[in-house]
């Protein structure tokens, strides 16, 4: 075997899905890269980006409306274009590649054990004996930080936590010593804490085995925590790869740029700069193109760029895909305001008047689940004693993990959950007093599912204009106007008023989300994690237009959110809580500079910052 | 201070899916109208059923034939293609009586019980449903407990014993198949309701200030239209084939009056001999059920995309 | 696992309770069963008279309460109209309606599974829609015209098969056909949905990346789930047969449970229906609760609920 050749080498590898309505699309156009003998390579870009599907691609797991083009696919001096599936499966698929997935919930068999399907892996195709397997499996569990791994091997996948099922995917994808190793988001279902301890597992164990690794995901800072190179993927092309350092100190292509400057990062604080936005939304995959992907989110927009695709041009260790020259566009940022846009936030000044805004006194919230109609019932204390203020003007976060309790507090606050003990204040008045149309002038939610808060239907503007129906304000005409009034204050152009949400993005549905919530101009707006489920880029717009909307209708907010960089950056004031209970409260810049208990300092550390990279 | 930087640009769907004629640029009435027409099993269904209502409603009105009118002198004629005459086209039964004519009113007690039972059983199992779906807690598991129960009674044999000890009459007929056809109803809307009642939309609707009643009406219905019209076709389908066995039974729709069914028990009797007036009325069930089946599930290919298998 | 199973069981006697209960109301109140026992033309006297002899004078519940008492100790009480022991009359045929459900459910399974099977391997092939068209067909066709339909050919056209009757195993295999068939669609559909579910699954892509390919990939990895569906179907269906074999028994002649059940409601022998409801829901509610047990043991999450 020849040693310098690359481990992986591909080369102009396309996907061409036929739609059921008999299109052609491309969701895949002409990939290049190569991947020595234990180097780690991270692969980023938003959804419809093309980054998993190149994964999938290699591994021969499309779907069977989707073809496979490439010029060259060679793993060591293996040419995968030349071997049958059947081959394929028996050499290659999860003997000299393993491969991890996103879903630690659904990737494992529900109906067999854990023990089975590690050793089956090792067994399948004559592969090893069972006895070895057995041995190998337990000594795998225990390299992977799986307590107990005997006991483990006779459980089945749901008697296990997130964390460890994913554990238990990496040992299954190590069970036969893998040249190779791809993991495809594996840690985008988890939480933040364990996130980070599995790319670091991950980052040891290709080290520690001189594996070759890809990593994809959408979340710069994650990849950061673990590779050497990078590849940033854009409608279906890379448009910049090189080393890691290079690409984040000295980004080249415009979108490269942009996304690193709207990922909120735990140095960007509270009051500084506004995260750079990029305008716009993620293509659609049913585009064809004939010109620059970005060219319609680009600020450097260019007659050049319309001609055709631009081809992949390299600058030293990084190449990229544009038609101006690096040079070009620096002077381009330097000289312009073409660069991506970055206003300051005129300060507000917070009220901190008695009594507070919307106040929560040591409340409690328990769930009662019952077996069956005459099983023994047993109690859950999802919130346990938490007393928040939310003073006018503030910004308070709630962060925690999944099960913190803090979305239970955000519905107390809400009104859509009656505390068990406690209560819900509003400037004073305890809220259950005050009727729901009451309490929905003051209140409103911007919730995290931008596809499920909008009945899909009715219309943008009909969804907007609902709330003045249900309290009987103006007539038609003028819901109309006030609907198009609050469209313009929140960026949606007057077009889509008779659109059906299924026809706009997501970042568009927020939007629409939020100005329905503040048609009823309400005091106090809650969202419960607004951008979590938008990209990267469209997250900085959402982020942004919050601020301008608390600048311009000096609104209070409380965010419910597990991200940690998002927190620093949108709000005044934090507070941190585990399995239902506060344990730590403050201004936003005392948190972070000098948190006090343990659990908010391991969450500090678990942000993965792409431009302070942790060594 | 402005909102410039944050409204989007004119210029991306301008001229970014110039080249696309993609499918979320259509409205979801567009998308269901796409679909629609490009669904042959369901086009052909509703043809066939407009064809059968037309038929039966139109027909004994506009046809010189008597469905009643016995002629003993001429029984058993075949239909014309087996030698008779133009008289009666399909030829007559065991009492001379036109068998076009008594296949068109067949036609009618077909779609009258089919759509009533199914009517009724829609709003026995869509009320539970909906019910246990969104109070759920100890409602739910009653309604489960109840669906339970109603899917262990033995239907076949409980309609005939109520329809017969009561007294056979149309009006009986639907009300037994309704009364024990509602678990698919309920069993479809119990899950649509808990699975709608979670979406944010329901709890935006709290919150600003729609009483739980608006909520139903305006927000949980409206979105379980599509999978009621599916699962009342096809369970318009089942209660008349039910409606048909238990007249071939003899505990249905009684004589003089046509059902199809009757009709097949009363040609078996001379099964050998006159085949069609055995096979006639056959036909003319199948033809029904598998056109308000293939609308069924055409509708629910169409409507219900997310749920196809 | 054993506190599931006890579980199950104590809902399924509450069901077949319940059920009895629901049904043994339904029968009373539609219908006078002292003017039934009396006959139609009878005395209103005679009547009152049988009314006070037979207890259907007290309130509803008390007979209910009686009756099922009776029926717990084995008493299943007797038929006015053939004034016979009701379970002599369901022993007697009962062996009739057990084969023909047997048979039946094999006719389903041996159609119905492969193929779903085939089709749910190659979605939108000819076997696909080949499937689907044997699906919508056997939806559609009543099932009491089929069964005269295959007696003119089988029987008095090609004369492969006695037309009606119940003696010999010949006798058995139109019927079981024809019954079979009504159970098809549903069970063909569940299989190819269950495995198109499991093929589109996450763990079956696991699998995939692990080199799992073509049939180990079905029988050790998808197989499993995609048989718990079809296996609470196939329960279900074989109660509905037992109870369903009415219409078959009447087409065919046969002396079964079916035959039984039809005579004694035009006899107006209300014990003998009550029985029979009793026992088919019980027998139903049997079989759901065996496939229960067997969807538990695949399935472990299943043991939790």
């Amino acid at each position: 075997m020849n040693e310098h050749a690359p481990l992986l080498r591909v080369e102009n590898l396309s996907i061409t899905l036929k739609t059921p309505s008999g299109e052609q699309v491309q969701p895949l156009r002409g990939v290049n890269f190569e991947l020595s003998r234990g180097e780690a390579l991270g692969i980023v870009g938003e959804s419809g980006s093309g980054k998993s599907m190149s994964m999938l691609a290699l591994m021969g797991l499309l779907p069977s409306n989707a073809r496979r083009d490439a010029d060259s696919l060679k793993l060591g001096d293996k040419d995968l274009l030349q071997i049958e599936d059947t081959t394929f499966a028996r050499e290659i698929a999860g003997k000299r590649i393993g491969m991890i997935f996103q879903e630690p919930m659904t990737s494992l068999n529900p109906v067999y054990t854990i023990g089975r399907q590690l050793i089956e892996t090792a067994t399948l195709y004559g592969r090893g004996t069972a006895r070895a397997a057995r041995a190998r499996a337990i000594e795998l569990l225990n390299r992977v930080g799986v307590p107990e791994p005997e006991l483990r091997l006779d459980q089945y996948p749901h008697q296990l936590s997130g964390g460890l099922r994913q554990r238990v995917m990496i040992a299954m994808a190590l069970m036969n010593e893998p040249e190779l190793i791809i993991a495809d988001e594996p840690t985008t279902a988890l939480d933040v804490t364990i996130k980070a301890q599995i790319l670091d597992l991950l980052a040891d164990l290709q080290s520690e085995l001189g594996m070759g690794m890809i990593l994809v995901s959408h979340d710069i800072g994650a990849v950061s925590r673990a590779v050497d190179r990078i590849g940033v993927m854009y409608a279906g092309a890379f448009v910049e790869k090189g080393p890691l350092d290079d690409v984040f100190e000295h980004p080249l292509h415009p979108y490269t740029q942009g996304l690193l400057q709207c990922a909120p990062r735990a140095t960007l604080a509270h009051g500084g700069p506004r995260l750079g936005a990029i305008p716009g939304s993620v293509p659609s995959p049913f585009k064809r193109l004939t010109r620059c992907a970005f060219s319609d989110r680009c600020p450097h927009v260019h007659d050049a760029c319309y001609g055709s695709e631009p081809a992949l041009r390299s600058a030293g260790n990084q190449a990229y895909r544009c038609v101006l020259d690096a040079e070009q566009l620096q002077s381009d940022n330097d000289h312009s305001d073409k660069g991506v846009v970055i206003p300051h936030a005129t300060p507000v000044q917070v009220e901190h008047g008695d009594p507070p805004v919307l106040a929560l006194e040591s409340a409690s919230c328990v769930f009662t689940t019952r077996r069956g109609l005459l099983g023994r019932s047993k109690d859950n204390r999802a919130v346990d004693d938490v007393s928040i203020a939310l003073h006018g003007n503030e910004i308070l976060a709630i962060v925690g993990e999944s099960g913190s309790g803090k979305t239970t507090t955000a519905r107390m606050m809400l009104g859509l959950q009656q505390p068990t003990s406690g209560v819900a204040l509003f400037r004073g008045e305890a809220l259950e007093k005050s009727t729901p149309r009451q309490r929905a002038q003051l209140i409103q939610p911007v919730f995290q599912d931008p596809y499920s808060s909008l009945n899909p239907l009715r219309t943008v503007g009909d969804s907007i204009g609902r709330p003045l129906v249900v309290h009987g304000v103006g007539n038609r005409a003028s819901r109309r106007e006030r609907a198009l009034e609050i469209m313009s204050l929140v960026g949606l152009p007057e077009r889509f008023y008779n659109s059906y949400p299924n026809q706009m993005s997501g970042g568009q549905r927020q939007r629409v989300a939020i100005a329905r919530a503040l048609v009823l101009e309400p005091k106090v707006l809650i969202c419960d994690e607004p951008t979590s489920a938008l990209d990267i880029s469209v997250q900085a717009q959402i982020l942004n237009l919050l601020l301008d909307l608390r600048e311009r209708l000096g609104l209070t907010y409380l965010l419910i959110t597990h991200d940690l960089a998002v927190v620093r950056y949108f709000a005044t004031r934090v507070v941190v809580m585990k399995s239902g209970q506060i344990v730590e409260s403050g201004e936003t810049e005392r948190v972070y500079t000098q948190p006090t208990h343990p659990y908010t300092q391991e969450l500090l550390a678990s942000i993965s910052d792409p431009l302070r990279r942790s060594a | 201070m402005s909102s410039i930087d944050n409204t989007l640009p004119e210029r991306q769907t301008s001229a970014g899916v110039e080249h696309t004629e993609s499918l979320i640029t259509l409205t979801p009435r567009q998308l269901l109208h796409r679909r629609a027409f490009s669904h042959w099993g369901l086009i052909i269904g509703t043809l066939t059923v407009i064809a059968l209502v037309l038929l039966a409603v139109v027909g004994p009105l506009v046809l010189p034939f008597d469905a009643y009118a016995q002629e003993l002198a001429g029984r058993l004629q075949p239909p014309v293609w087996a030698g008779g005459d133009w008289a009666h086209p399909l030829g007559t039964d065991h009492l001379g009586r036109d068998y076009l004519a008594r296949l068109l009113i067949g036609a009618r007690i077909s779609l009258t019980v089919g759509f009533f039972a199914a009517t009724l059983g829609c709003i026995i199992g869509v009320t539970l449903g909906v019910c246990a779906g969104y109070f759920g807690g100890r409602i739910d598991q009653a309604v489960s407990y109840l669906l339970t129960c109603q899917l262990a009674l033995p239907q076949i044999l409980l309609a005939m014993a109520l329809v017969f000890l009561i007294g056979p009459s149309i009006y009986v007929v639907i009300g037994v198949i309704g009364v024990l056809q509602w678990s698919y109803f309920l069993v479809v809307t119990r899950s649509a309701v808990m699975r709608i009642r979670e979406l944010d939309y329901i709890a935006s609707a709290k919150t600003i200030g729609s009483s739980t009643r608006s909520i139903f009406w305006h927000e949980v219905l409206p979105n379980l239209r599509s999978q009621i019209i599916v699962i009342f076709t096809i369970e318009m389908g089942v209660a008349i084939l039910s409606e048909a066995a238990l007249s071939f039974l003899g505990v249905g729709i009684q004589s003089p009056t046509p059902s199809w069914g009757l009709m097949i028990s009363e040609g078996r009797q001379s099964m050998f001999f006159n085949p069609w007036l055995t096979i006639l009325p056959g036909i003319a069930l199948f033809l029904l059920v598998m056109g308000v089946n293939l609308m069924g599930d055409g509708m629910r290919d169409v409507l219900t995309p997310e749920g196809r298998h | 696992m054993l506190r599931f199973a006890i579980r199950r069981l104590l809902l399924a006697l509450a069901v077949g309770f319940t059920v009895s209960l629901a049904a043994f109301l339904a029968l009373q109140l539609a219908t006078d069963p002292a003017q039934a026992i009396a006959g139609e033309d009878a005395e209103p006297a005679v009547v009152e008279q049988i009314r006070i002899e037979y207890g259907l004078d007290r309130p509803l519940v008390t007979q209910y309460v009686d009756w099922i008492g009776n029926v717990v100790q084995g008493n299943f009480g007797e038929s006015f109209y053939w004034h016979q022991s009701v379970a002599d009359l369901i022993l007697q045929a009962a062996p009739t309606t057990l084969k023909l459900a047997t048979f039946s459910i094999l006719v389903t399974i041996l159609v119905a599974i492969p193929l779903g099977a085939l089709a749910a391997m190659r979605p939108n092939s000819w076997v696909d829609r080949l499937a689907l068209s044997v699906s919508v067909s056997a939806q559609a066709i009543p099932n009491f015209w089929l069964g005269l339909v295959v007696i003119v050919i089988f029987s008095v056209h090609l004369g492969w098969f006695p037309v009606a009757g119940d003696r010999t195993l010949a006798h058995f295999v139109l019927p079981a056909f024809v019954l079979g068939m009504t159970s098809v669609p549903a069970v063909m559909r569940l299989t190819r949905a269950g495995l198109l579910e499991a093929f589109e699954a996450d763990y079956i892509r696991t699998a995939r990346a692990k080199g799992f390919r073509g049939y180990p990939l079905l029988k050790k990895q998808a197989l499993r789930n995609a048989m718990l569906p079809v296996i609470s179907v196939l329960a279900v269906q074989l109660g509905n047969k037992l109870g369903g074999a009415i219409i078959t028994e009447a087409v065919f002649s046969m002396r079964g449970l079916g035959r039984l059940a039809v005579d004694s409601i035009q006899g107006g022998d209300i014990p003998t229906v009550q029985m029979l409801v009793f026992v088919f829901a019980m027998t139903f509610v049997l079989l759901t609760f065996i496939a229960d047990l067997i969807n538990a043991w695949i399935d472990p999450r299943l043991r939790l609920r």
